[in-house]
């Protein structure tokens, strides 16, 4: 079983582009399970064909110490296994001690045992790094390797250099281990080159380039994902490849975070300034 | 048998040397900043050098110090009886700082209330951390609420709380309003200062604020009125002082926090003199009752006989009557006699003997007294958590560094309380009584009474205590729970004096016979030598190998 955890700036499109490469392995075959990381409770909303409706944390705070696993563990899209850790609304209690909770729980109950035949477990994680809880999944090898999602934004490649210094913090602990990044187009002017030598300077590889492509949201609006809602559409193979890619995957690192001084000259030499 | 009555001098250790020593296992930089904490008097009296205190502790050194929460809810307001003390947190905060310090109260009076027998907490779980525990809080202050009908209910914020951001003083306001009785919240997680005295400051300017001021009738009145600051009736040291005052007429208005009520609070403004006990804890008070309200504040100290009889005798030179002045006299000479006749039994058996005192803002001063009444020395003293001036004197106070420990606690403006404000002495009056040497408002602190060669330690660790206690091997030492046992297992016996062990009281005249009595048992029983094993004192250690056959 590879546990895979998805980090990336927030509102980069993390949870879609999780769903969609889900599905993507999903139809080579493979048994997943998604983990949602996030409050919101939004990470598995297309391949379930709307909400979850009751949390880990949820079902915790009403059912007490008798949670079952079914009632937290809903199939998706050809045999996905979906659950959401769910959190407190804003700004109130802790909700990086909720992810905490609710991955132990999932542990406790056997979610991720042999019996499941689990190829995949992906952990699907709100915004940066933003505390030990949010640190969760790649702490305590709950996750091997992480994949950033990342566009050729300022802001989102500071993010992916962040979450690079997570990942060097835990690497040598946890044994986490860098699988790439994952370009989720915003059509910023030289995106390809600019992400790839920010790949390489990191030590990693840019694993795929998805396209931006308006079928995404269409495929939103009806609550799937793209395979699920156009198979024959080319958007449908950019995922299936995404999948395959990182079914075939052979390169994990321990990244080596750029200097923010660094971060910027790399921006202006690919950037808007040519 | 008895042991030998001999006259025991002060182990000739350069204390140069033992500083070298106990600095010499650290780091060079921990080093430095604990060499800034070791002081070895030089002289008889006064010193103006400086004594690093009111700092972190290095993280990693096992120090005796609490928390910023138990300053607060333990210190302050747990010795007070009729206020609902709810600890928002989780269980074990609350429990832990449960009936620890054995504050006494006195609740025999017909319908009066008294909360320490219970331990209040919101026992927080996982999901009050993850979703946010205000609502529990809320219910538990309803509950606490329906099953008492309290005046007052306290809220006191664990670690947890300040993490996750609950708003303790919003709930506060909200049930305030619902309940119509006081309730007021306390931001004093543990981790907020560099010691407990963060938490009593957190807790004085809440009470100062939300408390002080809001009745005008003193459930006591008398002729001369005074409010005891930073008594906190350990062992019942309160009702002595209280028993001695009383006899010479003076009525204490109200005591902080020892043996005291909600309203004693709340009607402190009508005393006409504050007499500071505890300098740490509290003496910010004082200053703040005096602007405000133009109460006049002394130092005072009920620990030690003739520091009892010198503190009566400052009060009665305070308000000056002389009927008053008489029947102090009076008090002093028929109940000296007792301690006179305890000493000239005890002292023999104790003179010599030798003393250490790591421990409070205060009491590590004060108790020297009563050692010194035994004919004890006092080798090393230190603070766990006091400030500069209660080493150095209030003298160095507009010298005091700011740093971001200290901003991190509410400083309170004060201005004269319009209603309220009616200066008891005029500045004319204070002044004139200032030049003839009175001294109001003074606190020399702890290094002018400490003998030359002798060492101050501020912010004492167990490696330090073990290390002392080696080269110096002292009759007894005094600390508290966490350093009973360890410093006992040398051999060396220990006298908490957070909690008095099950003693007390040790205030006032009759608290310093039970002082005496405790002392003589302590430093004169036998088991002390027996503490090695036989085996391990007596001959050659077994010692034995393994042969591979």
């Amino acid at each position: 079983m590879r546990k895979i955890a998805i980090y990336g700036k927030g509102g980069i499109g993390k949870s879609t582009t999780t769903q969609n490469t889900v599905a993507g392995l999903a139809t080579l075959g493979k048994k997943v399970m998604v983990v949602g990381c996030d409050p919101k409770a939004d990470s598995t909303r297309l391949l379930l064909g709307g909400l979850q409706q009751k949390t880990v944390l949820d079902t915790l705070r009403e059912e007490g110490e008798d949670v079952e696993l079914e009632d937290i563990l809903k199939p998706g899209f050809k045999g996905t296994m979906c659950t959401e850790s769910g959190g407190p609304e804003p700004g109130v209690g802790c909700a990086g001690r909720g992810i905490i909770t609710s991955i132990n729980l999932l542990e406790q109950l056997g979610a991720y045992t042999d019996d499941k035949k689990l190829d995949y477990v992906f952990y699907d994680v709100l915004g940066d790094v933003v505390c030990g809880g949010f640190a969760m999944p790649i702490r305590e090898g709950k996750a091997q390797e992480i994949y950033i999602v990342v566009s050729g934004e300022m802001m989102a490649m500071y993010a992916a250099n962040n979450i690079c210094k997570g990942i060097v913090k835990f690497a040598e602990a946890g044994g986490v281990r860098l699988g790439g990044l994952i370009c989720n187009s915003r059509k910023v002017d030289r995106e390809l080159d600019l992400i790839t030598a920010l790949a390489d300077r990191l030590g990693t590889q840019m694993i795929h380039f998805v396209p931006r492509e308006n079928q995404v949201q269409r495929a939103e609006l009806n609550r799937k994902t793209v395979i699920d809602f156009s198979p024959e559409h080319p958007q449908a193979n950019e995922y299936l490849a995404l999948a395959s890619k990182i079914q075939d995957n052979q390169k994990f690192v321990i990244p080596t975070p750029l200097p923010i001084e660094e971060l910027e000259s790399l921006l202006v030499e690919f950037g808007i300034a040519n | 048998m008895d042991a030998p009555i001999t006259e025991k001098v002060a182990p000739a250790i350069d204390p140069e040397e033992v500083k070298k020593e106990l600095l010499a296992k650290y780091p060079p930089k921990v080093g430095r900043k604990r060499s800034q904490q070791i002081y070895i008097k030089e002289n008889e009296g006064p010193e103006d050098r400086e004594v690093l205190s009111n700092v972190r502790t290095v993280p990693g050194i096992v120090t005796m110090r609490g928390c910023t929460y138990a300053g607060c809810k333990g210190v302050i307001l747990g010795p007070t009886r009729d206020i609902v003390n709810i600890t928002h947190g989780p269980i074990g905060c609350g429990f832990y700082s449960w009936l620890t310090r054995r504050n006494q109260t006195d609740a025999s009076a017909p319908g009066a209330e008294n909360y320490i027998p219970y331990a209040f907490s919101t026992d927080m779980q996982d999901e009050d951390i993850i979703f946010g525990g205000e609502k529990k809080l809320k219910r538990a202050i309803q509950e606490a609420y329906d099953l008492f009908k309290p005046k007052a209910i306290a809220i006191f914020s664990t670690c947890p709380v300040g993490l996750i951001g609950d708003d303790v003083h919003a709930v506060a306001r909200e049930m305030k309003a619902l309940l119509g009785i006081n309730i007021f919240g306390f931001s004093c997680e543990g981790y907020k200062g560099v010691s407990q005295s963060a938490g009593h400051h957190i807790a004085n300017n809440k009470i100062f604020t939300e408390v002080i001021g809001t009745s005008d009738t003193p459930n006591r009145t008398g002729k001369y009125n005074i409010n005891m600051l930073g008594e906190y009736n350990i062992g019942g040291d309160a009702f002595e002082i209280e028993r001695i005052l009383d006899k010479c007429g003076i009525t204490v208005n109200a005591t902080f926090s020892g043996n005291s009520t909600y309203n004693d609070f709340a009607s402190a403004q009508m005393a006409d003199l504050s007499c500071v006990m505890c300098h740490r804890s509290i003496n910010y008070v004082a200053d703040m009752m005096e602007t405000k309200y133009g109460i006049p504040w002394i130092k005072v100290n009920f620990i030690g006989a003739h520091a009892t009889a010198k503190s009566l005798r400052r009060i009665a030179a305070h308000f000056g009557d002389p009927e008053l002045i008489a029947k102090v006299e009076a008090v002093i000479a028929e109940e000296m006699p007792l301690v006179e006749a305890a000493l000239a039994k005890i002292k023999p058996r104790t003179t010599g003997k030798t003393a250490m005192l790591f421990v409070g803002g205060s009491r590590a001063h004060h108790y020297q007294e009563l050692f010194a009444e035994l004919g004890m020395t006092t080798l090393a003293a230190g603070y766990e958590f006091a400030h500069r001036d209660d080493y150095e004197g209030r003298h160095v106070i507009p010298t005091i560094k700011i740093d971001a420990d200290s901003r991190n606690i509410e400083e309170l403006h004060v201005e004269a309380d319009p209603e309220r404000y009616s200066p008891r002495m005029s500045e004319e009056d204070m002044k004139a009584r200032e030049e003839s040497g009175w001294k109001y408002k003074e606190y020399e602190g702890l290094v002018p009474d400490m003998a030359p060669k002798t060492m101050i330690i501020d912010d004492l660790n167990q490696y330090e205590a073990d290390k002392l206690i080696e080269m110096y091997k002292p009759d007894i030492f005094c600390a508290g729970i966490k350093e009973k046992y360890s410093v006992q297992k040398m051999g060396v016996p220990l006298k908490q004096l957070h909690s008095y062990d099950y003693g007390g009281p040790y205030a006032g005249f009759r608290g310093a016979v039970n002082y005496y009595k405790d002392i003589d048992r302590m430093v004169n029983t036998k088991v002390w030598s027996k503490v090695k094993a036989p085996w391990a004192a007596d001959g050659p250690e077994l010692t034995a190998c393994y042969v591979a056959g």
